[in-house]
């Protein structure tokens, strides 16, 4: 059904660059935007948000302390608006002392983190020994890159411990790997590295690391629509890495901001006064 | 010069909806019989249920054509696992599997939205839920298709199961007796029937359980 688009063009010409006369010109046009070269116009954005499918938004974090490396992550899983889940698994158990985190489409994490696993156990086969953190990050890192441009989406990071002690890694589906001590990936990770960096310190104790790593992610999700769900903390050590806690992020809020029951008395009565 | 873009799509969309609940020591899994394609029923008949395994049922809505493929892969590879290890797969392999079948086509997608069904290795109901693309979790109950936005929030309502991320961990199969989850989806269906048009014509239920499979049929508004 071809539409009738007159409306939306401008009668000025677009201007050139760094031409300083048009800037009035450019002020006081209509503004016109692109629409979609595509014959069916109100179906064309169904489909772009449906090629994103699952989880883009989440909130996931991970940071290296005193006592080696925390790692948290929500459990929402969004398609467009509709919630599809809020029971996802985010903090993938590569093997017993490395973690991956999931953030971006659910089944290129989940296969290409299974993936990584395989790899990793093919490599300690093959050499007598662990592969270190570095080593399968660039695995992973590597392996994305050959599919660059082709519409994967993970944004991941791998947490462990090896023979030169915590190690975490970022590594996204452009092929980009970052070291470094603090990360956190996802919608949310704005509201979530707000309270991290705030609170970070790195003589931190494990439970004073993993409270903050939950006050993270439940902050994140409260403001973050597509965070939600059960808020997951997990520590990596030398030995591995254990689950210190799973929590629901609405039970969380009750119990960072419990509701006062003097207040809530002083509200009835006012409203039966009136 | 304005890119020419395809008047033709290799997908459509058949419509129908599958739901599963996983019990104790049971599995209900189930579908609408409708196929549809654009406003038009091609059939009022079709199953959108298929047994892989003894204790693995998968139910698709989607693009049908894409579902019989699916089908006919998932099956060939479980007949050469039988070969190989004089068994039947288990529910949770046959997960697995469904996964990596979607994956490797990962950019040309099956258009299929899967349910599975079955009983685990110690007997107990598991229902898998996945995405187009092969990423998939062991849920207490799902819903795919077009009325599973209609049927959803009802199953959280009733159902509402413990997350399995919780510690400490908690079991997230429901406490619903088969009659009960039966029951259940009967009246979910009758309702998502009444604002889906996509969903109607006849209700076929399979329960599994670990002494076999037994197969229902009801009736559903047929406009």
């Amino acid at each position: 059904m071809k539409l009738d688009t007159s409306g939306f063009e401008t009668s000025v010409p677009t201007i050139g660059f760094g031409s300083s006369s048009d800037m009035l010109d450019e002020l006081s046009s209509v503004p016109s935007f692109d629409l979609p070269h595509t014959k069916e116009f109100d179906g064309f954005q169904k489909k772009a948000v449906d090629m994103l499918k699952h989880a883009k938004g989440t909130t996931t974090l991970a940071f290296i302390f005193k006592g080696g490396v925390m790692v948290a992550a929500d459990s929402r899983a969004s398609m467009g608006g509709y919630i599809s889940s809020q029971s996802v698994k985010k903090i993938i158990e590569i093997n017993p002392y490395m973690l991956g985190t999931m953030a971006g489409g659910a089944a290129d994490c989940q296969f290409w983190h299974r993936n990584l696993g395989i790899k990793c156990r093919l490599h300690e086969l093959a050499n007598k020994r662990r592969i270190s953190v570095s080593g399968a990050s660039k695995l992973l890192a590597n392996m994305l890159y050959s599919y660059r441009g082709m519409g994967l989406s993970v944004g991941t990071m791998i947490a462990g411990w090896d023979e030169t002690g915590p190690g975490l890694y970022y590594v996204d589906n452009e092929g980009g790997r970052l070291k470094g001590d603090r990360f956190s990936v996802g919608s949310g990770s704005p509201y979530a590295y707000g309270v991290l960096d705030s609170g970070y310190k790195y003589e931190m104790s494990v439970e004073e690391a993993s409270e903050l790593a939950r006050r993270s992610i439940y902050h994140a999700t409260f403001r973050d629509g597509a965070s939600g769900g059960v808020a997951s903390v997990y520590h990596v050590g030398p030995e591995g890495w254990t689950k210190l806690s799973g929590d629901d992020v609405g039970e969380l809020h009750y119990h960072y901001y419990p509701v006062p029951p003097a207040i809530a008395e002083q509200v009835m009565e006012e409203a039966t006064a009136e | 010069m304005t890119k020419q873009h395809a008047n033709w799509s290799p997908y459509d969309n058949n419509g129908g909806t599958c739901v599963a609940i996983a019990g104790s020591d049971y599995c209900v899994i189930a579908a609408d019989t409708r196929m549809s394609t654009g406003y038009s029923i091609l059939s009022r008949d079709y199953s959108k249920i298929h047994k892989l395994a003894d204790k693995a049922v998968l139910s698709s809505s989607g693009f049908q054509a894409d579902v019989k493929a699916l089908q006919k892969v998932l099956k060939s590879r479980h007949l050469i696992y039988q070969h190989q290890h004089n068994k039947q797969m288990s529910c949770p392999a046959m997960a697995q599997l469904l996964s990596n079948t979607l994956y490797f086509k990962r950019f040309f997608p099956y258009y299929a939205f899967n349910v599975l069904g079955g009983l685990d290795e110690e007997g107990k109901g598991c229902v898998f839920t996945y995405d187009a693309v092969g990423s998939y979790e062991r849920v207490g109950y799902g819903a795919q298709g077009s009325g599973s936005t209609l049927i959803m929030p009802f199953l959280d309502n009733q159902l509402k199961s413990p997350s399995p991320l919780l510690l400490p961990k908690q079991d997230s199969n429901t406490p619903l007796s088969e009659a009960e989850a039966v029951d259940l989806v009967k009246t979910v269906f009758a309702s998502a029937t009444e604002r889906d048009i996509y969903t109607g014509d006849k209700l076929e239920i399979m329960i599994l359980k670990a002494d076999g499979i037994k197969t229902e049929l009801m009736d559903l508004r047929k406009d």
